[in-house]
C-alpha cells in the first residue's frame, strides 16, 4: 500500500467507526428511551402494555394500601384522572400522600401500572420539576 | 467579618480585571515589567479570595443567621463538621469554592511556573483571570452567598440532611479541583493559540497539570458514587444521571488529553489536537458547571432555581466556548504539523485511545442535552437512562478496553502487533481461564458477563504484564529484575496502575450487576432471612438519639452460611429535628471484597418492617479501583523525568538551548 492508500484507509476506519456510533445512538434514542406521562395523558391509549414510561403525578390521598409482603398499592393523579400503581420495595423517605411522585415502569396486562422505581422529592422544599410542570399545563398548580 | 468577606471579594474581582489585561497586554507588546505583573496579582487574588471563603466559614461555624446564605442552610444544633461543610452545600458557597480553587490554580501556575517563557506564563494567567472575572461577576451579581438578612432570624433552616454525611465533605472539593483544575489546561491552549506557537516543551508544561486535575476529578467521581450508594439507600452505584453525566464527561475527554499529550510530548505529533482537546475538555467541564447550577435539571444538586442565574452561566458557556473554538479555528492553522508515524505504533494506538474515548464522551453528551433539547422544541419529556447507555456507551468501550494492554507495549513510531500479542499471551490466557471459570462454576448463562469479567482480568493482567517485561522478571535474575523493577522511571508505574485499576472497577461493577442478591421481606421482630448464605435476624427497634435528629435503628445480627456469628448491621430511620425531614441509614457491613446491604422500609400496622437486603459481591472494587487509578496518577505526578528535562528559561537564557526531545 502507498502512504496514500494508507492515510485513506486510516480515515475510512475511523469514519465507519463514527458512523456506527451515530447510528447506535439513533437507534438508542428512538428505542431505549422512556416518555414522561401525566394521567391524563394516557386516557388517549397511547401507551402499549409493557412499554417502559415515566408517570409524574400526585399521590392522592387515602389510596396508599400495604398488601402482603412488601407490595404496596397506590393512586397516582393529576386531578383529572387517576392511574393505579402497584410497587414492590422500600418507598422513598419523602413519600407521601397528597405528594408529588414520579414513577417509572410499564403497565400489566391489567391495566394496572407497574413501578420498578419510586422516585419522590429530595426535601421539603422541592418538587419533582416534570410534575409541577405538567400540573401547571393543566392548570390545577397551586403555588405553596 | 461578614462584610470583610464580601469586599474581599469584590478585591479579588478587580484582581482578576487586572490579571486579565496587563499580563497579555505585556506579553503581546514585549513589555517585561506589566508581563511581571500576573504573578503578584494572582497571588492576592487566590488571597483575597481564600478571605472570603474563610469569613463564610467563620460565618457558618458561628451560625451567624444574619446572613441569608447561612439561615438557608445551617441550624445551630448542627454538628461543627456539617455546619463546616454546609458552606460549599449549596449554590452560593459551592460557586466560591469553585473561585477559591480556580485562583488556587492560577497561584500554583504563577509559583510553579517560574521556568516557563515569560510570555507564555503571563498569558496563561490573563487567561486565568478571564475565567475568574467572568465567575467572580457571576457570583456577585446573581449569587451572593454574604447576603444579610433583616432582621437575623433566630434559628436556620438547616443543611439538607442527607448532604449531612462525610461524604459531601469531600466530594464538592474534589470534584472541583478536578473540573477547574483542567482551565489551566485551557488557559495553556488558549495561550499557544495566541502565540502562535506550540512545542513538545509546552505539552511538557501541561502535562503535570492535566495529570493533577485527572486525579482529583477520579476521586471526586469515585467519592461521589461511595455516597450516592450509601447514602440514598438504594443500593446503586451509578445513575447516569444528568449531574454525574456533566462530570463524567470532562472525565472522559481529560482522559483523552492525558493521552495525546502524552504523544506531544515524546513525539510532537498530535499538536493540534492535543490543543483541541484541552478547550474541549475544560469547556464540558463548564458544562457540568452549567447544568448542575443553573436549574435546568432537578437533582439533589440542583440547589436553587433561580432563571437569571441560568441565563448568567449560559453567557459565560457561549462567551469562553465559542470564543476558544473561534480562536482555534483562526490560529490552529499557523500551528506546524509534527512527527510521522506509523498506524501500528504507540502513537497509533493512543490515536485511537482518543478516537474512542471523544466518541463514548460524545455519547454521553447526546444522551444528557437529548431531553433537554427535546423539551425545550416540543412538548415531549423523555429520561435517558441505562438501556440508552448500555446500547451506545458500552460498544464504544468493549474495543477500546481490548486494546488497552497493547498500547504501552507497542514501539514508538512503528510497532509489531504480532511480537505484543506473542507477550500477552498470558494475560490472555488468565483472561480466558476465569471466562471459563465463571461459566462453569458460577453461572453458565451469564456468557456476556463472564466475557466481561474477562476483559477486567485481561486488563488487570495486562497492566502487570507490561511492568513484569520492562523489568525483565523471567529474563534476567531476579536479583537485576528486582533492581531494574525499582528503577522503572515512575509514569511506567502510572500507567500500569492506572490500566489495572480501570480493571479492578470494571470487575467490580459487573461482578455487582450480574451476581448480587437480593430480598424484599417484611419482618417482624424474631423473623429471620437468608441471603446468599448469610441469615439476618430481625432483633427489633431501638430509639436513640443524635446530635440533631432522633432515629430508630433497627438491628440485625447475623451470621454466615456455617452459623457463625459476623455481628450486628443496623440500618436506622432518622428525623432531623429542625426540618422535621427523614433519612433512612442503610447498613452496610464489608466481609471480603463483598458488602452485605440492608435498607430499612416503613413500619406497618402489626409491626412489621419492609427490609431490603442485598449481597454486593466484589462491589467494594469499584472504589478501590478508582482509588488505584488516583495512585497512578499521583505517581506520575511525581516522575523525574517531568521536571528534570523540563526547559528552564535561565538556561535558555544564559545562551544554552533547551533541551528539547528528538522528533
Amino acid at each position: 500500500m502507498t502512504r496514500k492508500q494508507k492515510r485513506l484507509s486510516i480515515i475510512l476506519g475511523g469514519l465507519v467507526f463514527l458512523g456506527a456510533a451515530t447510528t447506535l445512538t439513533f437507534v438508542a434514542l428512538g428505542q431505549r428511551t422512556s416518555y414522561f406521562y401525566m394521567p391524563s395523558d394516557l386516557s388517549e391509549g397511547t401507551v402499549a402494555p409493557g412499554q417502559q414510561i415515566r408517570l409524574g403525578g400526585l399521590v392522592q390521598d387515602g389510596t396508599l394500601v400495604r398488601g402482603k409482603g412488601a407490595t404496596v398499592t397506590f393512586d397516582v393523579t393529576d386531578k383529572k384522572k387517576a392511574v393505579k400503581v402497584t410497587y414492590t420495595g422500600i418507598l422513598p423517605d419523602l413519600f407521601r400522600e397528597g405528594q408529588g411522585v414520579v414513577v417509572e415502569g410499564s403497565f400489566g396486562s391489567g391495566g394496572t401500572f407497574v413501578a420498578d422505581s419510586v422516585l419522590a422529592k429530595h426535601d421539603e422544599r422541592y418538587m419533582p420539576k416534570a410534575v409541577a410542570d405538567g400540573l401547571k399545563a393543566k392548570g390545577v398548580w397551586q403555588a405553596d | 467579618m461578614v462584610e470583610t468577606g464580601h469586599f474581599a471579594l469584590v478585591l479579588a474581582f478587580a484582581m482578576a480585571l487586572v490579571q486579565s489585561v496587563v499580563p497579555l497586554v505585556g506579553a503581546r507588546t514585549g513589555n517585561e515589567r506589566m508581563m511581571a505583573v500576573g504573578v503578584p496579582v494572582a497571588l492576592t487574588g487566590f488571597l483575597l479570595t481564600a478571605m472570603a471563603f474563610a469569613a463564610l466559614v467563620s460565618a457558618y461555624v458561628q451560625s451567624d443567621f444574619s446572613v441569608a446564605n447561612v439561615w438557608e442552610n445551617s441550624h445551630s444544633l448542627q454538628p461543627l463538621l456539617y455546619k463546616i461543610t454546609g458552606t460549599w452545600g449549596n449554590h452560593e458557597g459551592s460557586m466560591l469554592l469553585w473561585v477559591l480553587i480556580l485562583t488556587f490554580f492560577g497561584a500554583l501556575v504563577a509559583v510553579f511556573g517560574r521556568n516557563l517563557p515569560l510570555s507564555l506564563r503571563a498569558t496563561v494567567l490573563s487567561v486565568q483571570g478571564w475565567i475568574g472575572a467572568a465567575f467572580f461577576l457571576f457570583i456577585l451579581l446573581t449569587s451572593n452567598p454574604f447576603r444579610r438578612i433583616f432582621p437575623a432570624p433566630i434559628e436556620g433552616r438547616e443543611l439538607n440532611p442527607i448532604l449531612q454525611d462525610i461524604g459531601l465533605a469531600i466530594h464538592p472539593p474534589l470534584l472541583y479541583l478536578g473540573y477547574v483544575g483542567f482551565s489551566v489546561a485551557f488557559s495553556f491552549a488558549v495561550a499557544a493559540l495566541i502565540e502562535g506557537r506550540v512545542d513538545a516543551a509546552w505539552a511538557r508544561w501541561v502535562r503535570p497539570w492535566t495529570l493533577a486535575a485527572w486525579l482529583f476529578l477520579t476521586g471526586g467521581i469515585t467519592m461521589g458514587s461511595y455516597w450516592a450508594y450509601y447514602e440514598l439507600g438504594w443500593g446503586g452505584f451509578w445513575f447516569w444521571d444528568p449531574v454525574e453525566n456533566a462530570s463524567f464527561m470532562p472525565w472522559l475527554a481529560g482522559t483523552a488529553l492525558l493521552h495525546s499529550a502524552l504523544v506531544m510530548e515524546k513525539r510532537s505529533a498530535l499538536k493540534i489536537w492535543t490543543i483541541l482537546l484541552a478547550i474541549l475538555t475544560f469547556s464540558l467541564s463548564l458544562l457540568g458547571t452549567f447544568l448542575v447550577r443553573s436549574g435546568v435539571l432537578t437533582s439533589v444538586h440542583a440547589f436553587a432555581t433561580d432563571p437569571s442565574r441560568g441565563v448568567f452561566i449560559l453567557c459565560i458557556l457561549t462567551l469562553f466556548i465559542g470564543g476558544s473554538f473561534i480562536l482555534f479555528a483562526l490560529r490552529a492553522g499557523n500551528l506546524t504539523a509534527g512527527g510521522l508515524f506509523h498506524p501500528i505504533s504507540r502513537e497509533g494506538a493512543l490515536v485511537l485511545n482518543n478516537l474512542f474515548l471523544t466518541t463514548a464522551a460524545a455519547t454521553v453528551l447526546v444522551g444528557t442535552l437529548y431531553p433537554l433539547v427535546l423539551e425545550a422544541f416540543s412538548n415531549n419529556r423523555i429520561s435517558v437512562g441505562p438501556p440508552y447507555f448500555a446500547l451506545t456507551f458500552v460498544p464504544v468501550m468493549i474495543p477500546l478496553l481490548l486494546a488497552v494492554p497493547f498500547g504501552p507495549l507497542l514501539a514508538w513510531k512503528r510497532g509489531d502487533l504480532l511480537a505484543v500479542a506473542q507477550r500477552l499471551y498470558f494475560a490472555f490466557g488468565a483472561a480466558l481461564v476465569v471466562v471459563l471459570g465463571v461459566l462453569l462454576f458460577v453461572d453458565r448463562h451469564a456468557v456476556l458477563a463472564a466475557c466481561g469479567i474477562g476483559i477486567a482480568v485481561w486488563l488487570i493482567f495486562g497492566a502487570l504484564t507490561d511492568i513484569a517485561l520492562k523489568s525483565g522478571i523471567g529474563k534476567v535474575g531476579p536479583r537485576i529484575a528486582l533492581r531494574r523493577f525499582l528503577g522503572l522511571p515512575r509514569s511506567m508505574y502510572g500507567t500500569a496502575l492506572a490500566h489495572a485499576g480501570l480493571g479492578l472497577t470494571l470487575l467490580g461493577i459487573l461482578a455487582t450487576l450480574t451476581f448480587q442478591a437480593e430480598k424484599i421481606v417484611s419482618l417482624k421482630p424474631g423473623d429471620t432471612v437468608t441471603v446468599a448464605g448469610y441469615t439476618l435476624t430481625f432483633k427489633g427497634i431501638v430509639a436513640d438519639r443524635g446530635k440533631n435528629y432522633t432515629e430508630a435503628r433497627a438491628e440485625f445480627p447475623f451470621t454466615d452460611a456455617s452459623g457463625q456469628p459476623l455481628g450486628v448491621i443496623s440500618s436506622a430511620k432518622r428525623i432531623f429535628v429542625a426540618s422535621q425531614t427523614p433519612t433512612t441509614e442503610s447498613g452496610i457491613r464489608t466481609i471480603g471484597l463483598g458488602q452485605l446491604y440492608l435498607s430499612l422500609g416503613d413500619a406497618d400496622k402489626d409491626g412489621s418492617y419492609v427490609v431490603r437486603v442485598w449481597w454486593k459481591p466484589l462491589v467494594t472494587l469499584i472504589w478501590f479501583g478508582g482509588l488505584v487509578m488516583m495512585a497512578g496518577g499521583a505517581i506520575s505526578i511525581f516522575d523525574r523525568r517531568l521536571r528534570v528535562g523540563a526547559p528552564s528559561a535561565r538556561r535558555a537564557k544564559a545562551g544554552l538551548a533547551a533541551p528539547q526531545p528528538s522528533s
